[in-house]
């Protein structure tokens, strides 16, 4: 999906020189960025569950919506484009983005006083930033197994926001193809590569980068639970505004400062 | 006490009185009086309403997350069911024995637990009572007049309260439901600032202690007969104990003993709990009815909480609870103390032991320290069923973590059975209110009998049911594994069931009469 806006063939200095507004605020970009791309790179931060740096965008969580020229669209999937006038952080957008988490809330069964991904969990974090402090919808309960056939890593489907992380990973990087998404609409569901349907039965590995990017407690690995004490977990030490993709660098300071205390 | 007013012949004909809610306890309870024509109490029970399920809604979680799913049972002593989870998680993972600092810091973490609970049901629960009276203006027996009328008093028990909380929170991160025990050890230790920031304050937390006891040492012995007598029933008792009879609220033995004082079992291992105590269940209460194995269960019932551990312990390994404990023993003539209101004064003994063992402990070296997690060398429980550890798949004691732990109101015990993958699969829970559930009634009985029965029943004389209550200090809401506020009513209804008066407490303590008509009684009064 990203071919869809190659390189214009215009001189490069023009190109670089291309820009955006962002509330307001002038955001350079290179061709072939995206809205997200762009505003990560000037220090901008557009909230966003299924996106992740260097990874193929998905738009999948619709929580990174803005409103570009009137339309609103997924800033991780929308290219840039010069003069675009873009609002994210207007009381309406709020609005927009709000209500996509409270649903992503009640759609799973997400319990954060008894789960272990609470203070590192991106869903959990996401919604404090854009300020969600309660349900709004029914919750609906769902009831889903555990797959705890593998011998490091526990498979918790209550908690799976669908954002497909983990499936690119595994595709993308560790060419495994270990993940995947089945069913349509609601009943879509994370499964995985073996007859049997259980994770211990894949070639999944801690090795893996799909070990490493599930962004809430889906894919728990064992005994680890609960080892970061509060007020040393990811999201205890700064926001995800500061910590998240905008500053990949001072979260690895601040994780390395948490492993050496 | 014989059990003469458990079920009457024929509750059909007896009027019924319901104490409904229960106030100042934590969870929803009543109690429910059966009267003959001659206002005679037939019966006398106290009745646990509530029902939370969290036995069978931990099953298929993964066992880690007991410690921290589990607390969430209650927000008064969550910590002492956090250690009880995390010691039967010890157990799972085989790591019987945990790093210094990692016992050490559970350890403070505890005695931060119980001396905040002990110090919230005292002076806000319990010590209007015993202030004022039984039978004082009920819109002055709060806490609202305790402040009042004794604000330096009000205002210690709110700072040994705060006191106990702080060292929850610097243990575990926060001062409810935070988490610092984890399988097979803790995530932190304490630093030197920590150790300072608690150390500041122990002093007069341990002199408000001190202090604390003598109060309540001075409204027994000042209530002379009345107090010794007042709800007393003459039970068995439970607790853990330290191998050399200390008191111990952490880890230990179990230890019973008959209302003499004669042994019938001592350090027995904790592990072996299922053998030494059967439970039953009766068709009128959620509650359980735990009793001791070896006397059967109409002799078997018993006490557990602070009576019972300062009656069952053979000393205190701090001084200056221990020169209290010798003071209060002396009351009992050799025997265990059996009276109900000596129970607040055993209680603030442990509360004054707790704040000396903190002070001995933040001075212990072995608080600080990185060595955090043991791992188990037997069972790798939860490693998956492709990854049993060496010492054998499926074994039986690498499936079944038992925690048994002193939590404020008593022995708490926690039993766990996991799967190969080690998600849980079955978990039974006893907690203290559920141990203490017949002594409970036998002592609302004993009250009923003496204190209510031939008198037209009033606010004050009811109170007295409820003072007896609160001495057990329960814990209504974990019993029956509570939300919410207790309300409390009293009907009066005709033996035919016609309802005669109801006075009705409201959750702000206000009373208000009924208006009274025919109404049906509630069927639950009977049999």
């Amino acid at each position: 999906m990203t071919d869809a806006h190659s390189t214009p063939s215009t001189d490069s200095a023009s190109a670089e020189r291309s820009a955006f507004t962002l509330d307001g605020r002038c955001i350079p970009f290179a061709p072939g960025e995206t809205i997200m791309d762009a505003a990560l790179a000037a220090g901008v931060y557009i909230p966003h569950l299924c996106h992740k740096p260097g990874y193929a965008p998905h738009g999948s969580c619709r929580v990174c919506v803005v409103r570009a020229d009137g339309r609103e669209l997924s800033a991780c999937t929308a290219p840039a484009l010069a003069g675009l006038k873009v609002e994210s952080e207007t009381e309406d957008i709020h609005a927009l983005r709000l209500a996509v988490l409270q649903m992503l809330f009640v759609e799973g069964n997400h319990v954060c006083p008894a789960c272990e991904a609470s203070g590192a969990c991106a869903l959990q974090a996401v919604a404090y930033h854009c300020g969600m402090l309660t349900p709004r919808f029914p919750q609906r309960f769902p009831q889903r197994a555990l797959d705890a056939s593998h011998p490091d890593f526990i498979l918790d489907h209550n908690r799976c926001i669908l954002c497909e992380l983990c499936v690119r990973a595994s595709r993308d990087h560790d060419r495994k193809r270990v993940f995947a998404v089945s069913g349509r609409g609601i009943a879509s569901r994370l499964i995985v590569d073996a007859p049997s349907g259980r994770l211990g039965d894949t070639s999944f590995s801690s090795e893996d980068e799909a070990a490493q990017v599930c962004p809430v407690g889906a894919i728990l690995l064992r005994r680890r639970a609960f080892r970061v004490p509060i007020g040393k977990r990811r999201y205890d030490l700064a926001p995800i505004s500061r910590t998240g993709d905008v500053a990949t660098q001072l979260q690895a300071e601040l994780e390395a400062e948490t492993l050496d205390t | 006490m014989p059990r003469t007013l458990e079920t009457a012949a024929h509750p059909e004909r007896l009027r019924r009185v319901a104490i409904e809610p229960l106030t100042r306890v934590e969870g929803h309870g009543k109690v429910t009086l059966l009267l003959d024509d001659r206002d005679q109490v037939r019966q006398a029970r106290l009745h646990i309403v509530e029902f939370r399920g969290f036995e069978r809604f931990i099953q298929g979680r993964p066992f880690a997350e007991l410690p921290v799913v589990v607390q969430r049972l209650c927000g008064i002593c969550p910590v002492s069911h956090h250690l009880a989870a995390a010691k039967a998680c010890d157990r799972l993972v085989g790591a019987v024995r945990l790093s210094p600092a990692a016992e050490r810091v559970r350890r403070l973490m505890h005695f931060g637990q119980v001396l905040q609970s002990h110090a919230l049901h005292f002076f806000h629960l319990a010590s209007p009572d015993l202030l004022f009276g039984f039978d004082d203006d009920p819109a002055h027996r709060n806490v609202v007049g305790v402040i009042h009328d004794h604000p330096d008093l009000a205002r210690r028990g709110v700072l040994l309260r705060r006191y106990g909380q702080e060292v929850i929170r610097v243990c575990s991160g926060k001062r409810i439901h935070g988490c610092a025990a984890i399988p097979g050890g803790v995530n932190k230790a304490l630093d030197n600032t920590d150790r300072e920031l608690l150390g500041a304050d122990i002093g007069p937390v341990i002199q408000w202690a001190e202090e604390a006891v003598a109060l309540m040492r001075r409204i027994f012995l000042t209530g002379g007969e009345r107090a010794r007598h007042f709800a007393a029933v003459p039970a068995n008792t439970l607790s853990l104990v330290r191998p050399d009879g200390a008191l111990e609220l952490y880890d230990g033995g179990l230890r019973a003993r008959d209302p003499k004082g004669t042994t019938i079992f001592d350090h027995a291992p904790d592990q072996d709990y299922a053998t030494l105590l059967h439970e039953q269940v009766k068709p009128w209460s959620y509650m359980k009815f735990p009793f001791i194995a070896a006397l059967g269960p109409d002799a078997g019932w018993y006490r557990v909480g602070p009576l019972a551990r300062i009656n069952n312990c053979d000393y205190i390994d701090t001084p200056r609870a221990e020169q209290a404990r010798r003071d209060f023993a002396a009351l009992g003539d050799g025997r265990p103390v059996q009276a109900s209101l000596a129970i607040h004064w055993a209680r603030l003994i442990e509360l004054l032991h707790c704040a000396e063992a903190i002070e001995r402990l933040l001075g212990d070296p072995d608080l600080i320290g990185d060595d955090l997690v043991r791992e188990g060398q037997s069972g790798s429980i939860g490693s998956g069923s492709t990854g049993l550890g060496a010492s054998g798949s499926g074994s039986a004691t690498g499936r079944t973590g038992i925690g048994v732990i002193e939590a404020p109101r008593g022995t708490l015990f926690h039993h766990y059975e996991v799967d190969a993958d080690g998600l849980v699969t079955r978990a039974n829970l006893i907690v203290s209110t559920t141990s203490n559930n017949q002594a409970m009634n036998e002592s609302i009985r004993r009250v009923a009998q003496n204190e209510l029965t031939g008198h037209a029943l009033t606010e004050p004389l009811l109170n007295q049911i409820e003072v007896a209550i609160r001495a057990y200090d329960p814990c209504l809401s974990c019993a029956t594994h509570a939300i919410g506020q207790m309300p409390l009513a009293v009907t009066l209804a005709r033996a035919g069931g016609e309802v005669l008066d109801e006075l009705r407490r409201d959750p702000d303590g206000a009373f208000h009469r009924e208006p009274t008509g025919p109404q049906s009684v509630a069927a639950n009064g009977g049999s």
